[in-house]
């Protein structure tokens, strides 16, 4: 009877069915459900609430606070994540492990940590607390607390896409543009930066969706001031702890279509071969291929 | 543009990478590194170029001490083992990169002229449209080497330029670089690891092992006479015996060899295959035969002797042998060296 088993794991019709049943009913559950519910509640009590509650004043400013504070933090670790990438992947020198390592750390430290960890560095009671009171710089409780906390979350998103790619790639390109006689900053513009822009681009797209969700961190960095320090994810928690509902969705269904557009972004990004997947495909002078054609 | 290399030493952290290696390569040679992997040539030539810096010693370029001359200011074409062709460039845009970036300005025509004259004489006309991933790996070394000229430089350096060919492709482009060679002049230094690229192609080859000189000369010297045991095995196959030398003469397995002076002792003698004569009956060391190869230009008979040293002998293809025979050796021509030379 053995013989006749399918030849792998879960060939079968039956296991094959079930499979996908299975991830088809718990992905509508988990993941589309919800995301529903955002659109339907949001609308619930028609356009013209939606409208209003968009247009209110706190709102607006939270909206205007998250596309600031993403405007500043996504270009600085853009530029930190193609400083590190390079660094790392053509330099050799003592504590690169360490380096990389740190560079990740963000992924796996919870965001509240961070937030707290900026509270004691800044804050009234910690490390350049008074220096900075004294010099009247207020960090904390305001846009630069919650653009460094955004930073910090978001710090490894561009370097991480960027590694491996560059790392495939190694640096004969550059060698080879430095030995014909091109400047350091004409290498990297006309021979690094267009071997790596999708890489890049798709980066940046991921930074920047976190940094508009960011939720810990922010929250303990900004003091949740209605219309003053609130972002957006900010502000729909705060809307639905006053029960208003419709106001809380209706924020959130900004937040949720943001997230669409990166996801189509991202798609598209990835048919043009970016993403740690298709990472090799860029690698084209990599990858040696044999000549066998003559 | 002659070239000077004098007492040169490069550590990478703890690793020694090259020890002292002084050399000098004249105006025009076609010079080949040649060594085993962790022999220090491609740093030499990394050296020679620009990428690597020594720790001590200089690189004189004619009279010129170019030690610390960055390769951007160089004035060398390097050639790279995986081309380094740039991916998002079409080939006469690659061609055309060192000229671009020159502080001296050419025009456009200039520029287009020069790519369609380096087309030429890399044997691509009519592919400029084309980007790197659309032609062969031959092609593509042709245009890195283009792409390394374009720029006139003063030295040409070649990075283990047919490593990532096969066999065929690597015996044409060889013949191929051999001919630019010579209807350029320029100075050409390149590094390999296989003795048959590096004496086919070299005026004079270079032999390193561990980081230093092992042997330098043109390939007949480097053949005929090699200097060391590793010289030997490295350039072709050998076979090893253990003898005693005394007053001249080596004695192996109970035959006695005539050998230029060596120190009285223990002694290895290196044969080539085809310096062993097989004889089925007479005099010589006695084996027995375990295998038999067959080649397109003749066999190899692999036998042992009877302390057990495996022997390979090279025969005519007419040669009617077979596995498990016995028979005779003897030698034709051998290199005998004092034990640990």
């Amino acid at each position: 009877m053995t013989s006749r088993k399918p030849p792998r794991v879960g060939d079968s019709p039956t296991f094959r069915r079930f499979l996908i049943a299975f991830v088809l009913i718990v992905g509508t559950l988990l993941i589309a459900a919800p995301l529903a519910v955002i659109f339907a509640q949001a609308f619930s009590k028609g356009w013209p609430t939606f409208a209003s509650t968009i247009a209110h004043p706190d709102t607006r400013h939270a909206i205007f606070l998250t596309v600031v504070t993403a405007l500043i933090a996504v270009p600085i670790n853009t530029v930190f994540g193609i400083a590190a990438a390079w660094a790392l992947t053509k330099f050799d020198f003592r504590g690169k492990r360490l380096l990389t390592i740190l560079i990740e750390l963000p992924f796996s430290i919870s965001p509240i940590v961070a937030g707290v960890a900026y509270l004691f560095v800044y804050g009234l009671q910690g490390l350049f607390g008074p220096l900075l009171q004294s010099a009247d710089i207020k960090i904390l409780f305001a846009l630069p607390g919650i653009v460094l906390a955004s930073m910090f979350v978001t710090a490894p998103f561009v370097a991480r896409e960027l590694i491996p790619l560059m790392q495939a790639q190694g640096r004969d390109l550059e060698e080879a543009a430095t030995s014909l006689g091109a400047s350091g900053w004409r290498t990297f513009f006309y021979v690094t930066l267009p071997n790596i822009r999708w890489a890049m681009l798709y980066g940046i797209v991921l930074c920047n969706a976190r940094v508009m969700g960011e939720f810990g961190a922010v929250s303990v960095v900004s003091g949740n001031i209605r219309g003053q320090t609130n972002t957006l994810p900010l502000h729909i928690e705060l809307l639905y702890h006053d029960y208003q509902t419709v106001g809380a969705f209706a924020a959130a269904s900004i937040l949720t279509v943001l997230a669409l557009v990166t996801i189509v972004a991202k798609v598209l990004l990835e048919r043009q071969g970016a993403g740690r997947h298709h990472g090799s495909a860029l690698a084209g002078p990599v990858a040696v291929s044999q000549d066998t054609t003559r | 543009m002659k070239i000077t290399l004098d007492n040169v030493v490069k550590t990478f952290d703890t690793f020694r990478a090259v020890h002292g290696v002084s050399l000098e390569i004249e105006s025009g040679e076609l010079l080949a590194l040649l060594g085993p992997s962790g022999s220090g040539k491609t740093t030499i030539l990394r050296m020679v170029a620009g990428l690597e810096f020594p720790d001590s010693g200089r690189i004189l370029f004619g009279d010129v001490d170019a030690t610390d001359i960055p390769v951007r200011e160089r004035g060398v074409g390097f050639v790279f083992q995986h081309y380094a062709l740039f991916p998002h460039m079409t080939v006469a845009e690659n061609i055309a990169f060192g000229m671009k970036v020159s502080k001296v300005r050419r025009s456009r025509a200039e520029i287009d002229a020069r790519v369609n004259q380096l087309l030429q004489l890399v044997k691509l006309p009519g592919l400029g449209n084309r980007f790197p991933s659309q032609i062969s790996g031959g092609q593509r070394q042709r245009v890195a080497l283009a792409r390394a000229l374009a720029v006139d430089p003063k030295v040409l350096l070649l990075d283990e330029p047919f490593g990532a060919l096969d066999a065929n492709v690597r015996r044409d482009l060889r013949r191929w670089l051999r001919e630019i060679h010579q209807e350029l002049g320029i100075t050409t230094i390149f590094v390999t690891h296989d003795q048959e690229e590096a004496l086919d192609l070299a005026d004079r080859v270079v032999i390193l092992d561990q980081g230093k000189i092992a042997q330098m000369g043109t390939p007949r010297d480097v053949c005929r006479n090699p200097n060391s045991a590793f010289v030997t095995r490295f350039l072709g196959d050998a076979n090893r015996f253990s003898g005693v030398s005394s007053n001249g003469r080596v004695t192996v397995a109970g035959v006695e060899v005539a050998t230029a002076a060596i120190p009285d002792g223990p002694a290895e003698m290196y044969v080539r295959p085809t310096d062993l004569i097989w004889l089925r009956e007479g005099q010589g060391v006695p084996v027995r035969i375990t295998r038999v190869l067959d080649r397109a230009d003749g066999r190899r008979i692999l036998a042992e002797t009877e302390d057990g040293t495996h022997i390979e002998i090279d025969a005519d293809v007419d040669l009617d042998v077979e596995a498990g025979q016995r028979g005779f050796v003897q030698v034709k021509r051998a290199n005998v060296y004092g034990a640990g030379a």
